[in-house]
């Protein structure tokens, strides 16, 4: 992957952004800077608006005021075509997976990369059975969602954000919905991902998961970055009251 | 008083049937038509308008809302004596099937834009938010993602509606559309036999209803089985 190559470029770039809900306030002036490879865990209570940043960053929440930079092209609301070029720098995945259900697997890889991408059909196909054989499910292409397990689904999920060649990926609770025994196919998944230089940002439970993979911990509190560093920086040395209350509440 | 067989009574009635029927259809057509511009309105200014636009798409949507709210909310037969008189108030002459035809379209419109809007509103909002995430646009995320699996739910509530619309032609007799109702209401005239017209005319809609009555039920079953 390119991004191993300029370790030092800063891929997401965030500034003084804030973000409302009518009168409430749930971001209130973030400040973050992602370099490219870097894998960065988001944590926080409910509420703190962790899982909205991460919306933010691809165009899925309005924000009212400051910047937002991926790739130094500016995140502009007002303009389908810059959004568009920005979606296919940033891909996401959901924490209900939102496989399309009337398609088959393969189909649901395929469907944006033609649309979008204009990739012609047989080297779509090609590149969605490499993916799919990269998160263990070569042979599903031709299953439909509902028949595959919570964990498969959200492989495929994966797969399917990749096909679009994301430079970054944004994991919104990713493993929260599946059962206990499928959190760690997929967890494996985005574990290789990380291994072979993606950028990405997730929001996340897994704190342990978090500790071993990510490169930095985002604490979030009341709408700010609350504290931010290494994994064993903020697990093992909180230094925020709200954090160690946070790390209590999970252990 | 003429002398009218059943079997004349049942000519009659059968010939003006084309007519209910050619009625209906325009009424399925036309309305279908613009009720889908009106859903594909609608979901533009809730959804599509980007947030330079919010402004414009409010008053697109409470248009097409006073629209929907508009037909739905008056009787087809005021309508159709809009459509009919109303017109020739401004001095234009419209014959009534043109005038029956335009009003039923506008009421079909209304309500199938209302039944659709349920269906896209029963796809989760996880699916449009999918699309948008893999760079889709509008137009994108409409046809390949929303529209195929609204579409699904639609068929039974959108057939169940043609029935409604095949008795409302019913109305364009009091235009003097020369449809099944108005013409079994001159053989009566004719006959003084009420209630053997009436119970043919009656048979004849029966026999345009049931069918697409059992069509919905059939597709609606084939529809929960099948993906």
């Amino acid at each position: 992957m390119d991004a191993n190559l300029n370790s030092d470029k800063t891929l997401v770039e965030i500034s003084q952004l804030r973000k409302s809900f009518g009168s409430n306030e749930v971001l209130k002036g973030i400040d973050l800077d992602v370099k490219a490879g870097e894998v960065i865990a988001i944590i926080g209570k409910s509420g703190s608006g962790k899982s909205t940043l991460l919306r933010c960053i691809n165009g899925l929440e309005v924000f009212q005021s400051g910047s937002l930079r991926v790739d130094g092209k500016h995140l502009l609301h007002d303009n389908a075509q810059v959004m568009r070029e920005l979606r296919q720098r940033v891909g996401m995945i959901f924490q209900s997976f939102n496989l399309f259900p009337h398609l088959t697997v393969g189909k649901n890889i395929m469907l944006a990369p033609t649309l979008v991408k204009k990739t012609a059909g047989a080297s779509a196909e090609e590149h969605a059975r490499s993916l799919l054989q990269r998160v263990g499910l070569a042979e599903k292409f031709d299953a439909w969602p509902d028949q595959l397990s919570g964990g498969q689904q959200q492989r495929v999920a994966i797969a399917r954000a990749l096909a679009m060649q994301p430079s970054v990926l944004l994991c919104d609770e990713i493993t929260s919905a599946l059962d206990p025994e499928l959190v760690g196919e997929v967890l494996q998944v985005v574990e290789s991902l990380a291994s072979e230089g993606m950028t990405l940002l997730m929001v996340t439970h897994e704190m342990n998961f978090a500790r071993k993979v990510c490169d930095r911990v985002v604490f979030m509190h009341q709408g700010r970055v609350h504290e931010i560093g290494a994994p064993d920086e903020v697990f093992s040395h909180p230094k925020t009251p709200e954090l160690k209350q946070f790390l209590g509440m999970i252990q | 008083m003429i002398e009218f067989s059943i079997w004349d009574i049942f000519r009659n009635l059968l010939l003006a049937g084309r007519w209910t029927v050619t009625l209906s259809l325009t009424a399925f057509i036309g309305g279908g038509l613009v009720g889908l511009l009106l859903l594909v309105g609608r979901l533009w200014a809730t959804r599509a308008a980007v947030p330079g636009a919010q402004k414009a798409a409010l008053v697109v949507s409470r248009l097409l809302d006073g629209y929907i709210v508009l037909f739905q909310g008056t009787p087809l037969l005021m309508q159709l004596f809009l459509a009919y008189f109303g017109l020739a108030l401004f001095g234009i002459n419209v014959p009534a099937w043109v005038a029956a035809a335009v009003a039923l379209t506008f009421y079909t419109s209304a309500y199938l834009a209302e039944i659709w809007r349920g269906c896209v509103d029963a796809i989760p909002k996880g699916q449009w938010e999918a699309a948008q995430s893999l760079a889709m646009n509008f137009g994108e995320q409409l046809r390949h993602i929303v529209l195929p699996q609204a579409i699904r739910i639609a068929v039974p509530p959108t057939v169940g509606f043609l029935v409604q619309v095949i008795k409302g032609t019913a109305l364009a007799s009091v235009i003097g559309f020369m449809e099944l109702t108005k013409v079994g209401t001159m053989i009566t005239n004719a006959t003084f036999k009420p209630f053997l017209v009436y119970s043919c005319v009656a048979l004849m809609y029966f026999m345009l209803c049931f069918p697409v009555s059992m069509v919905a039920r059939m597709l609606e079953k084939k529809l929960r089985n099948g993906r």
